[in-house]
């Protein structure tokens, strides 16, 4: 029940421009989005930054249907956040129920941060949906390269990211073991209220505990055995190379901030100061 | 750095090791041996659980250091610290669970692994991993999740990665302990391979008595000590020592002897079934 088709990542793997660029631009493209989405403060420049994700999804090849599936999760996150803008924001009512009051500067609010959210998700899962998650760590560890110098280990980060996405399979089909021991010796993990279901967890988790201490044990001699001593001296079999593509993307990016800085001196708050 | 080659390729005086359980109390697993292994030879350790087989591999690469005595890897000692890496690239290790040997999320990353620890240059690594990849028959999988491997595959992926560091010997522990007939055979199958292809020293230990069979020499193992020693048929004709230490006489062995003893002329040590048709054919 556990391991049923959990996809680590969520990689879909077609060819496309966006899947073939570098992993590192790729990164620094979303942060950047990220902190370009919460800059924009209208509906302007929404517009302009949902038009570069539409652009960047069409690119990508990357069905609609995926992506949309994937904001499934934060549907709840989203309506509560919308509704609680909704009805605390005060201003001219629109509707009352009880004691509660919808207004109208609460809906532009609630609806600007629902599609706030919805454009951020679209776009950052773009990144897990076009990148493997080798070519994310490597990513990864080169950005934070740099910063290792002043004491980030960038080697050690992503030593653990690849260790964490080789055995969470193995991990889990071993779950998915021990759960069944368990079942045919009477074992009941499926009834009761949360407390007995988290309770009756224990027995899972102690030797799944203990496995994989027993794992990472025998990984290390394992890893020491073929002359591994950290980051220190290494090389890389895959070398990651900034191209053309690469350097357009992150232009296109630039050119995009821009506009939406702009758009936020042009036209100001969705609700301008004052008002509320 | 270069080490003075010695006519052996690995070498054992008189090596002790003790781990301890507590502080008062510790355990000798190896109680003085004496071993040398030629370079190119096919050597298999036999020995019942907890006779010190295990922990005598281990000091072949340096990832134990023995308590008193030495142990020599190509003229190297293994506890002189700046020939540690020196020894574990040329005397590289496969493990019993392919699981928990298996680094990377893909093949061909995981075989990189040790060439990538060795600082070698990207180019010539992926010449490398593809080497070491035909070598064990698993190119077609390069790009494939170590995963969704059986476990025979897994281990030969293992075994990839430590070719892929060019090695003169390769010691394996146990490596068919946990996988099916199939998976056992296709393992034996490519280290018989390397040792005779490629003249890749081999240390083979094992539970598994017809696996014995593939040995220039076998070495059996009780209570830290080396007990026998010898060719396949040398040791297995030692009938009763052999089930004291728990151990049991290939089946073939077993036939062919008990033939014998039910009056039949034929030699009591002939271990595989080909021998034995010879033998029997002969007969007539």
């Amino acid at each position: 029940m556990i391991s049923r088709g959990i996809v680590v990542g969520q990689y879909y793997p077609v060819n496309s421009l966006v899947h073939s660029l570098d992993p590192r631009a790729k990164i620094v493209i979303s942060m950047i989005f990220m902190v370009v989405l919460f800059v924009g403060n209208n509906f302007y420049s929404f517009a302009v930054a949902g038009t570069f994700a539409v652009l960047a999804v069409t690119l990508s090849k990357i069905p609609w249907k995926v992506l949309i599936r994937g904001l499934r999760p934060i549907v709840f996150i989203m309506l509560f956040t919308t509704a609680l803008h909704l009805f605390l924001t005060p201003g001219p009512a629109i509707f009352q129920i009880g004691p509660l009051k919808a207004s109208w500067p609460g809906l532009i609010q609630g609806l600007f941060i629902g599609i706030r959210l919805i454009i951020l998700i679209v776009f950052t899962s773009l990144l897990t949906l076009t990148t493997s998650p080798i070519e994310l760590t490597d990513g990864l560890e080169d950005i934070l390269k740099p910063f290792s110098r002043i004491g980030v280990p960038a080697h050690e980060i992503a030593m653990m990211m690849t260790i964490a996405l080789r055995f969470i399979p193995t991990l889990l089909e071993e779950a998915d073991r021990i759960m069944k021991a368990q079942m045919s010796r009477g074992a009941d993990f499926e009834s009761g209220n949360m407390i007995q279901r988290a309770k009756s967890l224990v027995p899972l988790l102690v030797p799944l505990f203990v496995s994989a201490f027993r794992r990472a044990d025998e990984l290390a001699m394992a890893m020491e055995a073929r002359c591994y001593r950290g980051g220190e001296g290494r090389t890389r079999m895959r070398q990651l190379r900034l191209s053309g593509g690469d350097y357009l993307a992150l232009g296109l990016t630039i050119i995009m901030s821009a506009l939406v800085i702009y758009t936020r001196i042009r036209f100001g708050p969705v609700i301008p100061r004052g008002t509320l | 750095m270069t080490p003075v080659e010695k006519p052996c390729g690995l070498e054992a005086k008189g090596v002790v090791f003790k781990y301890q359980v507590d502080e008062s109390e510790a355990v000798m697993a190896l109680a003085g041996v004496d071993l040398e292994i030629s370079q190119g030879e096919f050597v298999v350790i036999l020995g019942p659980n907890g006779s010190g087989k295990s922990t005598l591999a281990k000091h072949l690469n340096a990832l134990l250091l023995p308590d008193e005595g030495d142990v020599w890897v190509f003229g190297m000692n293994t506890k002189a610290p700046e020939l540690t890496w020196e020894i574990r690239r040329s005397a590289g290790m496969v493990f019993q669970n392919p699981d928990n040997q298996l680094v990377a999320t893909v093949v061909e990353e995981d075989v990189a692994f040790g060439p990538e620890n060795l600082g070698i240059e990207p180019d010539k690594i992926r010449e490398l991993v593809s080497e070491a990849l035909r070598a064990v028959g698993m190119e077609a999988y390069k790009r494939h999740s170590p995963h969704h491997l059986s476990g025979g595959q897994k281990q030969r992926v293992a075994i990839a990665g430590i070719l892929a560091m060019k090695p003169r010997c390769i010691i394996l522990d146990e490596p068919t302990a946990m996988l099916d007939p199939s998976g056992r055979e296709e393992v034996m199958k490519t280290i018989k391979q390397l040792n005779q292809e490629m003249g890749i020293t081999v240390i083979h230990i094992t539970h598994f008595m017809d696996e014995a069979l593939y040995a220039d020499r076998v070495i059996v193992m009780d209570q830290g000590k080396i007990a026998m020693m010898g060719t396949p048929k040398q040791v297995f004709s030692q009938w009763e020592d052999i089930s004291e230490l728990g151990l049991e006489v290939p089946p073939i062995g077993q036939l062919s002897r008990r033939l014998w003893a039910a009056g039949i002329d034929i030699d009591p040590g002939i271990l595989t079934v080909d021998e034995l048709v010879d033998e029997l054919c002969r007969l007539k």
